[in-house]
């Protein structure tokens, strides 16, 4: 094994051997020595004056490292419902044969690792990979084979040839193939932004004053739950504290949402005035934006438009002048964790540990990051904020319904003809989107992503808004071809790999409810099967301690609430006292495994009757 | 008198202080709310949610949940007690737990909650995962087949023993208790006389060389249900 402790001990001294940038280290070592083993534990252990296994709960929590080397190159496929629909297993098989390895392997000449992955936010160009950083999408049999022969060829994807996406995905610090898709700009988000404009105006204002105007425009977060943001604004200010700060969560990783990807594409400037303007008026002045790790091949234009507000004078010392405001903006990568998006499990891997989210009440805005007041905003968020500065707030409640005002960016994907990136007023019912977006025999609608519902045709005159059908902006459209139950497995195959493990419902229950799901899939369901479903996942929603948990048992408990004739469809009478999910041969053939002999009584027998 | 904060559980009037949680102030008060994962002496922590309540009809752990003016907590309702007996049920399948193997057998809270809550078998199938045995160190022996995942060992040796010998590790269902050493946990600090040896409510951490001294039949929960302690206590002052 390769001692990598110098290694270790260099990227931390870099970060100032400070145990709150945990994360950063944790990717530097992850890039550079291709894994976090049990030296590269103790070097960094050492070096942040921490223990061993405080840095081995953070590196083991997060799926992008590794305890074990991995290939110069890793391959990761999404295998998010949308890309299995989309031909998946085409592209795994390919990547198989070319490689030689199964997923989760690695070649034998250290080269390659395959893997795969969660939604990576391409729903609407399935399917999709990263190798590496570098997203590749619509990915056919043809690609797999020139990505790795160019890889094995020239050590790099260099000369792989592709046509760059349109908007800032040709810029050239992204230089993407990713294409945004956005087939409907509204008033608020995707509108022409002039930097400072909305700044200028917040700064004239006196903070109390700002707070007024954002809870006068009925604003809601935008990330799902729906929570006032001038409420959240206030009570962060209210709160005591030496230091306050400003996060924006740009962790989206609900399966079905890509809206963010094209916001931080084309309205950065927007969102970070947003969150420059949200430091102004709680008395912040350090805001980070924490970005997924599947995203990072924008970190580098992220940051360019970073140092040019900093040239600007929209972050710094004095911003735009105004003496005793200082505001400055950090990025923070994540590695792979769907529950980072939950915003207190995001603060928490924010400060170097495991991203299990905190314990409520306190709230972020009472004791957040580092227990300093913390307010915490979704990207889309935060770009609406600063456009209701510079346009009033009388002006985004015209749009857009009484509890829900302004727009809304939603992602669609799935069985339509134009998916993509849709800003429209909050309101519009769930039919009229999908004739938008070129549905026909649209048979299922999942709403909100896998943490959301699933929702049949009597349901699509229902509202998309928080006081109907309220959604983080995750539309994925099913047509009469997919079988509902399947998406659904498929769902709690998800919530079983991303469950942080805190909490006893989510920990279990998702295994649980996975498994007795697949019994209805494999025909060994019974009809008692289907209570056991609603309670288990009843438990769940009641019992678990965070958001994740709160709603894991939703693709469930919709299906079965929206879907029930597909589970009753499924259960048999077997005409025999024993559950269709019990088969004595295979139970005693486990017996005689454990054993080590043929069973006495049964032998080896088959179609036994008991 | 000043930060004195009264309101009721099932009806029972209950007064408490600023900064106590719900699972703190009941006991005081002689009310028993089932719990695992909380431990006198350490601080509130929220995981096995056994002790979920309501509070003003919203579910909340009572174990984290600091306790307010006026509140209204529901405790020993029919749909809570089966939710705790849920709950308690997917801890048994999730481990292997053999009580008649048991050297824990009669201490063992979960086992004893089991009885508390009339648990006969579990509704949930079980998952029979394969998990660790480390016998590592002289005098203590850790059989991870019955961790229930409680952080109470870790939670004392960094808050009572000033130490940091365990920490969780992994995610989800793979989420398990690692040890802060490269081999095992006889190469960690940790001590047979550690406060966190002690905090375990299973027979996952059991001290070598002292098993059985008292038997089976005659512990601790063999004679008195789990919680009998709080409620023959003398109601709080009022």
């Amino acid at each position: 094994m390769a001692d990598n402790s110098g290694l270790c001990a260099q990227i931390c001294a870099k970060f100032g051997n400070e145990k709150h940038r945990l994360m950063d280290i944790l990717l530097a070592v992850q890039a550079q020595a291709g894994c976090i083993d049990a030296n590269a534990l103790d070097a960094i252990a050492e070096s942040l004056s921490m223990s061993r296994v405080e840095v081995e709960s953070a590196s083991t929590f997060y799926a992008f490292f590794s305890p074990k080397p991995r290939g110069r190159f890793v391959i990761r496929l999404c295998n998010d419902i949308i890309d299995q629909l989309a031909g998946m297993d085409r592209i795994a098989a390919a990547l198989r044969t070319e490689l030689g390895i199964d997923f989760g392997e690695t070649t034998s000449d250290g080269l390659f690792s395959l893997e795969f992955t969660p939604c990576i936010g391409m729903g609407d160009q399935a399917p999709a990979m990263l190798v590496g950083d570098k997203v590749i999408t619509r990915v056919s049999t043809d690609t797999v084979r020139e990505i790795v022969h160019t890889l094995r060829a020239t050590k790099g994807l260099d000369q792989f040839k592709y046509a760059l996406g349109d908007g800032n995905n040709g810029h050239p610090l992204v230089r993407s193939m990713v294409v945004n898709n956005l087939r409907e700009k509204g008033a608020v988000v995707f509108a022409p932004y002039v930097p400072a404009v909305a700044l200028q105006r917040a700064l004239s204002e006196q903070p109390v004053e700002l707070i007024k105007i954002i809870k006068a425009s009925r604003l809601r977060g935008r990330g799902g739950a729906g929570f006032p943001t001038g409420m959240k604004w206030e009570f962060t200010r209210a709160a005591p504290g030496d230091r306050k700060f400003v996060f924006c969560n740009a962790d989206e990783g609900e399966p079905g949402t890509f809206k963010d990807r094209v916001i931080l594409t084309e309205a950065a400037g927007l969102m970070f005035e947003g969150m420059t303007i949200a430091g102004y008026a709680i008395g912040a002045c350090e805001g980070i934006l924490y970005l997924r790790g599947e995203y990072a091949y924008l970190l580098p234009y992220l940051e360019d438009i970073l140092a040019k507000r900093r040239e600007a004078g929209l972050l710094g010392r004095e911003v735009l002048g105004k003496s005793g405001f200082k505001f400055d903006i950090r990025i923070q990568l994540g590695a792979g964790a769907y529950v980072c998006g939950e915003e207190t499990a995001l603060l928490s891997s924010c400060e170097g540990k495991a991203g299990d989210p905190k314990t409520r009440p306190p709230f972020p805005a009472q004791k957040g990051y580092l227990g300093m007041p913390t307010v915490i905003n979704n990207v889309e968020t935060y770009c609406a904020a600063a456009r209701i500065v510079e346009n009033g707030p009388g002006w985004f409640t015209s749009m857009g319904t009484q509890a829900s005002a302004g727009t809304k960016v939603f992602s669609v994907s799935g069985d339509c003809r134009i998916p993509g990136v849709y800003e429209l007023p909050f309101g519009l019912t769930v039919a009229q989107l999908l004739a938008k977006v070129g549905a026909s025999d649209t048979a299922a609608v999942q709403v909100g992503g896998a943490a959301g519902r699933m929702i049949g045709p009597s349901e699509f005159a229902r509202k998309l808004c928080f006081d109907d059908l309220a959604t983080g902006g995750s539309i994925m459209v099913f047509s009469g071809q997919r079988n509902v139950l399947a998406i659904a497995h498929a769902f709690m195959d998800f919530f079983v790999d991303e469950s942080c493990g805190y909490c006893t419902p989510c920990r279990v229950g998702t295994t649980l409810l996975r498994e007795r799901l697949g019994r209805f899939l494999d025909g060994k369901a019974e009809l008692a099967d289907i209570v056991y479903l609603e309670k288990t996942g009843q438990c769940m929603k009641v019992a678990s301690r965070c958001g994740l948990g709160q709603t894991a048992a939703n693709p469930v408990l919709s299906t079965i609430q929206s879907f029930r004739g597909e589970y009753e469809r499924r259960v048999k009478a077997n005409g025999s006292v024993l559950r269709s999910s019990f088969d004595p041969d295979r139970a005693v053939a486990v017996a005689a495994g454990i054993a080590g002999r043929p069973s006495e009584y049964f032998g080896n027998q088959k179609g036994m009757v008991l | 008198m000043a930060g004195q904060i009264v309101f009721t559980i099932d009806g029972k009037e209950v007064c408490s202080e600023q900064g106590q949680t719900v699972l703190q102030a009941a006991a005081i008060a002689g009310v028993y709310i089932p719990h695992l994962c909380a431990m006198e002496g350490l601080s509130p922590w929220g995981s096995c949610r056994v002790c979920t309540v309501l509070v003003n009809g919203r579910p909340q752990a009572a174990c984290t949940m600091p306790v307010g003016e006026g509140m209204v907590v529901e405790n020993d309702t029919a749909d809570l007690r089966d939710l705790r007996s849920n709950l308690v049920e997917m801890l048994f399948v999730e481990g292997n737990h053999f009580c008649m193997f048991c050297e824990k057998s009669g201490n063992c809270e979960l086992q004893a909650m089991g009885y508390r809550l009339g648990i006969l078998s579990s509704r949930h199938p079980y998952l029979f995962p394969k998990r660790r045995v480390d016998a590592s160190h002289p005098d203590v022996l850790l059989d991870f087949n019955r961790c229930i995942l409680c952080g109470r060992c870790m939670r004392a040796s960094q808050e009572l023993d000033g130490k940091h010998v365990f920490q969780f590790i992994s995610r989800g269902h793979q989420k398990h208790i690692g040890i802060n050493a490269k081999d095992g946990v006889g190469t960690s600090n940790l001590s047979v006389t550690d406060k966190a040896v002690e905090a375990c409510p299973v027979g996952c951490i059991v001290k070598k060389r002292v098993g059985f001294a008292v038997p089976v039949g005659e512990r601790l929960y063999d004679k008195k249900p789990i919680g009998s302690d709080i409620e023959s206590r003398p109601a709080g002052s009022r």
